[in-house]
């Protein structure tokens, strides 16, 4: 047992945090607020914490659980039911590509690997050019992303980097590619490597043991296993937020029903639901654009298979990365993409890797000797990469992302990179994610191989933590349904504050990049809706 | 591969339009029940069947072992699908009461004599044949069951120590 860990979250509930449990409530309730926030992620938890110093009385709704660290018990059988949306296993409508979300208070922040970079400008410079997104250039962002880095404790990584991320260093400094150290948002990281499974120390910063503590001892309420139907619309303005209450496993609705009543809600439910959200409200869409242009840094994986133990399950998941191949092409040219090494544990290697039977278990049984890579394709930038669109499928969000030749030519092309890596780590054998592919024993074999395999659906593996856009945010309105201050159009009363804002995918992990732009609009909505200058959350 | 296994690959537009109604004939035939996934019958056998398949060289050799590694296996799946959406949970519950009938079983997976009889060696052939199948349903019906089953299976302490996974720091644990 960890009773030796301090938790925050016990620690809040015994000063009288006012927490509403939905799926303990034996009857309907109705609750009023200056602001209603909608999720408890990156976007939620931030602008809970600026609004609730800001004086105003916010509630925070959450569909997944409160959970905290005296729950993380570091197995993969509990944390992926507990702590992700559909455990761990949402899917593109096709089935083509797997979706890692949180859903638990703080959403994914709490699950995620720390990995921090701020918006690569050039990113900025596109949306700017393309979205009319004037006044968020890298100078102007800089400020904010500064406010945040030092509220959530973003620092360089003091530690070596273990061995998987460590190869992946090697491998591109043989090769002659530049690769960089990735700074992380931990205080006093024990450096165990169960990022993914809710952190049992209470050293990552995610927003559960930071904004959202900050919020509640502002006195703001937190309503937890709460889905959030639909708005109620009146002309332009939103009158109150319908939540259904959920049994104790989040599974199905337990009949009860809140209804939030506010000046104002923000949405940030996260990319799929935040748009989902909005087309269940019928909210104001005269051009067409909500829920699309939903971009996923789509995900390769290629495993390294090493003569010397890779251990890739312990030691701090993501500290090396290799930005070289979003430089070799232009920004809108073909698929450019981000090499990082994940952290490797049995369920998700597993069902991760392709085959079955003898072949599989084979496989399994070098689990200390493999070495996990990913690229993250930087989609979004071209016109052949628009990425999906969020349907609604029995009242649910759904993300149709149809996977077409252009990021094919990106998928292969990564793959080869990656196995050149490996090989030039000192990999005795290479076995990239497709279901046709075997474990290649030199370059020259996977060379050849990889080149040749058929990249299709459901053939090639492809994966995504990071889903974005689907809201729009643009300068006008035929280009996005989201204004510059985070305001929706055709509502008066309604922001979007989550990664669904963006015009296209990052080209990095996206969280801060979501605290930086939130905290920005947060700040502005806190000015206007109290005249006075906003609160700067700090440490 | 044996061309008397893959008869049903020919099946073509029928072996689709069963596939289509299998689910709706299962749950027509079946009283309604609870909206959560239950799993009786040929559709339980059908799963005890595929999950041996799918962990063939990673069960252990001893046949009491080897059986209750099996039960455990499939009781995680059991856990798993139980903690997935409702709508997802009908899916899978679509997939299996496909499995159940007879007809569509012999049709799509080629396995002739019921769930309890199928060989581990046929049972590995529908799924080789599944998963690089030109229906996409039927591929990412093969990927469910991957995921399902050896998920489960590694999701469990006592499936470590064959792959050299220590598990996590057990003062924290």
């Amino acid at each position: 047992m960890n009773d030796f860990i301090p938790d925050p979250i016990q620690q809040g509930i015994a000063r009288g945090w006012h927490i509403v449990d939905g799926a303990a409530l034996d009857t309907d309730r109705t609750l009023e607020a200056d602001v209603v926030i909608v999720g408890s992620g990156a976007g939620g938890g931030v602008t809970a914490e600026i609004l609730a110093l800001a004086g105003l009385k916010v509630v925070i709704v959450e569909e997944g659980a409160l959970r905290s660290s005296k729950d993380f018990k570091m197995r993969e059988a509990d944390a992926y039911p507990a702590l992700y949306q559909e455990s761990a296993a949402r899917q593109t409508l096709d089935k083509g590509i797997k979706i890692l979300q949180g859903r638990t208070v703080g959403g994914s922040t709490v699950v995620n690997w720390t990995s921090s970079f701020r918006t690569p400008p050039a990113t900025l410079d596109f949306w700017r050019s393309h979205f009319g997104l004037n006044g968020f250039d890298a100078a102007a962002m800089a400020p904010w992303f500064a406010l945040m880095e030092k509220r959530l404790h973003v620092g360089d990584w003091q530690g070596a980097p273990n061995e998987n991320n460590a190869l992946l260093k090697r491998g591109a400094d043989r090769l002659g590619i530049p690769s960089g150290l990735i700074r992380r948002n931990v205080n006093g990281c024990w450096n165990l490597g169960y990022c993914g499974m809710g952190c049992p120390t209470n050293a990552k910063q995610s927003m559960l043991v930071t904004t959202i503590p900050s919020a509640l001892d502002g006195g703001a309420t937190l309503v937890t296993r709460a889905r959030a139907e639909r708005f109620a619309i009146q002309g332009e303005h939103v009158e109150e937020l319908l939540c259904t209450a959920l049994q104790a496993d989040g599974v199905a609705p337990n009949g009860r029903v809140l209804r939030l009543r506010a000046r104002h809600f923000v949405v940030a439910g996260g990319a799929i639901n935040s748009p989902a959200l909005l087309l269940r409200s019928n909210a104001p869409d005269p051009h067409r654009l909500l829920g699309k242009r939903t971009f996923l840094h789509p995900t390769l994986i290629s495993a390294g298979i090493f003569p010397q133990r890779v251990d890739a399950y312990a030691g701090a998941p993501q500290t090396v990365y290799s930005d070289h191949f979003l430089h070799t092409s232009l920004i809108d040219g073909p698929l450019g993409y981000k090499l990082e090494a994940p952290p490797l544990h049995p369920v998700l290697l597993s069902t991760t890797m392709n085959g079955f039977g003898k072949d599989h278990a084979d496989m399994m049984r070098q689990f200390p000797h493999i070495q996990g890579m990913l690229a993250l394709l930087r989609d979004g930038f071209h016109e052949d990469s628009p990425g999906g669109s969020v349907q609604l499928k029995d009242g649910a969000g759904v993300l149709d992302y149809p996977l077409n030749d252009f990021l094919w030519d990106g998928a292969r092309r990564a793959l080869l990179s990656m196995a050149e890596i490996q090989f030039a780590a000192g990999a005795s054998a290479v076995r990239p994610a497709h279901e046709t592919a075997r474990a290649y024993t030199s370059w020259d074999e996977a060379k050849r191989e990889i080149a040749a395999l058929p990249q299709a659906l459901h053939m090639t593996r492809v994966a995504s933590a990071h889903v974005m856009g689907g809201c729009t945010m643009a300068g006008d309105e035929r280009r996005g349904v989201v204004a510059p201050d985070g305001r929706y159009r055709g509502l008066a009363n309604l922001s979007v504050h989550d990664g669904s804002l963006f015009p296209t995918s990052i080209g990095a992990n996206p969280q801060l990049s979501i605290y930086g732009l939130t905290a920005r609009l947060a700040s502005g909505l806190a000015e206007h809706m109290t005249g006075l200058p906003a609160p700067r959350p700090g440490a | 591969m044996e061309t008397s296994r893959r008869t049903f690959l020919k099946a073509g537009a029928l072996a689709a339009l069963v596939l289509a109604a299998g689910g709706g004939i299962y749950r027509a035939t079946h009283t309604p029940g609870p909206q959560r996934f239950v799993l009786d019958g040929e559709a339980r056998a059908a799963l005890d069947a595929i999950v041996p398949a799918m962990l063939s060289g990673a069960l252990p050799a001893g046949a009491a072992e080897r059986k209750a590694a099996i039960a455990s296996a499939v009781e995680g799946v059991h856990a798993a699908i139980s903690n997935l959406p409702l709508a997802v949970q009908k899916e899978v519950q679509d997939l299996f009461g496909l499995l159940a009938l007879a007809p569509a079983r012999r049709l799509l997976t080629g396995v002739s004599g019921g769930w309890f009889n199928a060989s581990e060696t046929d049972i590995s052939a529908f799924l080789q044949d599944w998963r690089l199948h030109r229906f996409a349903l039927l591929r990412s019906a093969y990927s469910a069951l991957h995921d399902l089953s050896l998920g489960a299976w590694y999701a469990q302490p006592a499936s470590w120590s064959a792959i050299g996974y220590p598990g996590p720091m057990k003062e924290l644990a």
